[in-house]
């Protein structure tokens, strides 16, 4: 392992040591002051998107689940921020943060998590299954690590298609145990595809600690070496350090087709899902206090801007206060919008029917009455 | 008149739509260097090399989820499981992510993949090479399946398969891939069998014999046997596609008859013919004349024995004596 992963390994909650700088590296340097408000706004954006949500959760106005990505907004915010015309974006059931990062707006978000027909998938997908293809973001996937061979296949895709990008494919830590990703690794390894697969580790697969669940000898994407996939560790609170490893990973992709693993550590601050009462128990209040109180990625990310004398608290506070009112006004539109029928309930399942090609009419599709 | 086997008619499928469709992908494990476990893929990685004809590793959820993957982005992977028995690995691809992502995405997305193999008993394999998941995989709604019986019938669903814009799974039989039989010659056009029509492979009067792949076969024989040695005019209903499914063909049938045996190498436990027996009562109640019978292979795993396989599956026998229980 090169030295550097061990420093990060060795920093990540250590803030007694300084991490390196990766404010440096060219993909940072290059930013502009505006960029970086900007990837403050989208962070700030997705953690008042969630807590509203959470709100209208504990009211009542959505059934289902409802994991919360609040403590992880550094990781899908600063991969959305590398991504070009050909690069991809799929993730597991924490897929709000992807689908706010890539550009999709609170309206059909909200609306999709009320259930209503002017939601991203109509009120037919719910919180864990998110879509907008048109901006290369391919959900939102309940089955943990049912998500790998799909990345797999967007790598293999843009591949067969000649196209120079990269499929970002995201996953908890929980989902390394899951034969299909390991099968995933494999052909990606051996076919040579232009995938990134980013285990986003808060330490929890659901309540079971990643000590407790998983065999490892330094860290879970070392088990990459084994399939002779480069791999490396990402401190998640870093926006910077993110930015650029993501982007090392991204352009092995799109120079030399080649998959990378990507570890990158962060934390939730809120249960599995809001139905996992029991996350104080597996865990110590005083170590989410601490993750909140030391380890923020927005706070750290804000800190940073100011100390780049590029942003101010009350400018800080107006973006913050601006998300909240777009949060509000997307409960409004939520509310406001229409439940899907039950003739919606039929809509949606062969793309001939909906289509309503010649193959469509031939035969009978549904066997309702 | 041409006559192919059925592995070729399958064969000749793949070979065309390789040549119309840029964007079609032969996957499966030994598909292309080896030719094909059942030969089935012969020659074409020969003919169209490494990009369209692709071995894959012993990794069913991780190939079949890569091709569906691949698929939303345009590519049309035609992929082979070796056996379909071996669906079971990957089941969460096959039903989650082929089925569902269309609905889940309120449909922006569409999957248009072929799964394909062979699905039968017979060959004393023992219970997990035996599985005839038709009827499974036909409960989600997403997926189309089907079970072509001839060559001819092989190669025109293939077509339709592939050109399909959703998942459609198409079930093939080990015991037909040696079966000879007409198939049109490419130069009198394309051979394309729509999915969701049946097709009547023998007319008759006097009882309704209703199934789909190598029992479909089997029917046939018991039909001449009944009409030389008991004067029964058996009509043989070769469905074909199980879904789509052609009620309209069942149910013509039944009432003209009066009389129906379902003959389907499935389980009878909720297997396909426990669908149609529904739908005739439900649409043909009044037309008949006898309880709807079914000979369906032996509720038990697939016995290995090679003395006493066959008798667990549909036979002309059984059928026959089914008939006479209620012609």
């Amino acid at each position: 392992m090169s030295q550097e992963k061990y420093f990060v390994m060795e920093t990540f909650n250590n803030p007694s040591v300084s991490p390196l700088d990766f404010a440096s590296s060219p993909i940072n340097r290059a930013l502009t002051a505006e960029q970086k408000i900007e990837y403050y706004r989208q962070m700030s954006r997705i953690r008042r998107f969630e807590q509203g949500s959470l709100k209208q959760y504990n009211m009542g106005k959505m059934g289902g689940f409802l994991h919360l990505y609040i403590g992880q907004e550094s990781i899908a915010v600063g991969c959305a921020s590398l991504m070009g015309e050909h690069d991809h974006m799929i993730t597991a059931y924490r897929c709000h943060a992807h689908a706010l990062a890539v550009g999709m707006n609170m309206n059909e978000c909200m609306a999709e998590l009320f259930g209503k027909t002017t939601g991203c998938s109509k009120g037919k997908g719910g919180s864990m299954h998110f879509f907008a293809p048109d901006k290369n973001f391919w959900g939102g996937h309940g089955i943990v690590a049912g998500q790998t061979p799909l990345g797999l296949g967007l790598g293999y895709g843009l591949k067969y298609n000649g196209q120079k990008g990269s499929a970002l494919c995201f996953m908890g830590d929980g989902a390394v145990n899951q034969g299909a990703f390991h099968e995933s690794l494999n052909i990606a390894g051996l076919f040579n595809i232009p995938v990134v697969y980013i285990i986003e580790n808060n330490g929890y697969s659901m309540g079971t600690s990643q000590k407790r669940s998983s065999a490892y000898k330094d860290c879970l994407a070392q088990r990459a070496d084994g399939y002779d996939i480069d791999w490396d560790l990402v401190n998640g609170e870093d926006f910077y350090e993110l930015r650029a490893k993501v982007n090392i990973a991204m352009e092995r992709a799109h120079e030399q087709s080649r998959p990378t693993v990507l570890e990158i550590q962060t934390y939730r601050y809120y249960g599995h899902s809001v139905a996992d009462a029991n996350h104080k128990k597996y865990r110590s209040p005083e170590e989410i206090e601490d993750y909140k109180k030391n380890h923020d990625p927005i706070n750290l990310w804000k800190q940073r801007l100011i100390s780049e004398g590029i942003l101010t608290e009350e400018s800080a506070k107006e973006i913050d206060r601006s998300a909240k009112q777009e949060t509000d006004a997307s409960v409004v539109f939520a509310d406001e919008s229409p439940a899907p029928t039950i003739e919606d309930v039929t809509d949606d399942v062969y793309w001939e029917s909906d289509n309503n090609t010649e193959a469509s009419k031939i035969g009978r599709h549904f066997f309702n009455d | 008149m041409r006559e192919i086997e059925y592995r070729d008619a399958l064969n000749e499928a793949f070979d065309e739509e390789l040549a119309r469709d840029e964007n079609v992908v032969i996957m499966g494990e030994e598909v292309a260097q080896y030719n094909g476990a059942y030969k089935v893929t012969k020659g074409l990685w020969e003919k169209w090399g490494d990009k369209r004809v692709v071995d894959t590793p012993i990794s069913e959820a991780g190939f079949i989820g890569m091709g569906i993957g691949a698929s939303m982005l345009g590519i049309r992977p035609v992929m082979e499981l070796m056996f379909w028995s071996f669906h079971s690995v990957a089941f969460d691809q096959l039903v989650n992510n082929a089925a569902c992502v269309r609905y889940m995405s309120g449909g922006l997305i569409n999957v248009p993949i072929v799964m394909r193999g062979p699905a039968n008993g017979g060959t004393n394999v023992g219970a997990t090479h035996c599985h005839t998941p038709e009827g499974l995989f036909a409960a989600f709604p997403g997926l189309k399946v089907c079970s072509p019986a001839t060559p001819s019938d092989a190669k025109g669903l293939m077509k339709a398969a592939i050109r399909d814009n959703d998942p459609v799974y198409v079930m093939e039989n080990t015991l037909l891939y040696g079966n000879k039989g007409h198939v049109p010659d490419p130069s009198e056009g394309d051979h394309v069998v729509p999915l969701g029509k049946a097709d009547i492979k023998r007319e008759g009067s006097d009882i309704s014999l209703i199934a789909h792949g190598r029992s479909v076969l089997h029917c046939l024989e018991a039909a001449e046997t009944l009409q030389s040695e008991h004067g029964i005019n058996a009509e043989v209903v070769d469905l074909r596609s199980i879904r789509p499914l052609d009620q309209e063909a069942i149910i013509k049938s039944v009432k003209k008859t009066n009389r129906a045996v379902l003959v389907d190498e499935s389980k009878p436990f909720c297997g396909v013919s426990a669908q149609i027996t529904t739908l005739i009562q439900e649409h043909a109640f009044d037309y008949l004349d006898a309880p709807i019978k079914r000979v369906c292979t032996i509720d038990a795993p697939a016995i290995y024995s090679k003395h006493i396989e066959d008798e667990q599956l549909p036979n002309a026998r059984r059928i026959i004596e089914k008939v006479l229980t209620i012609a």
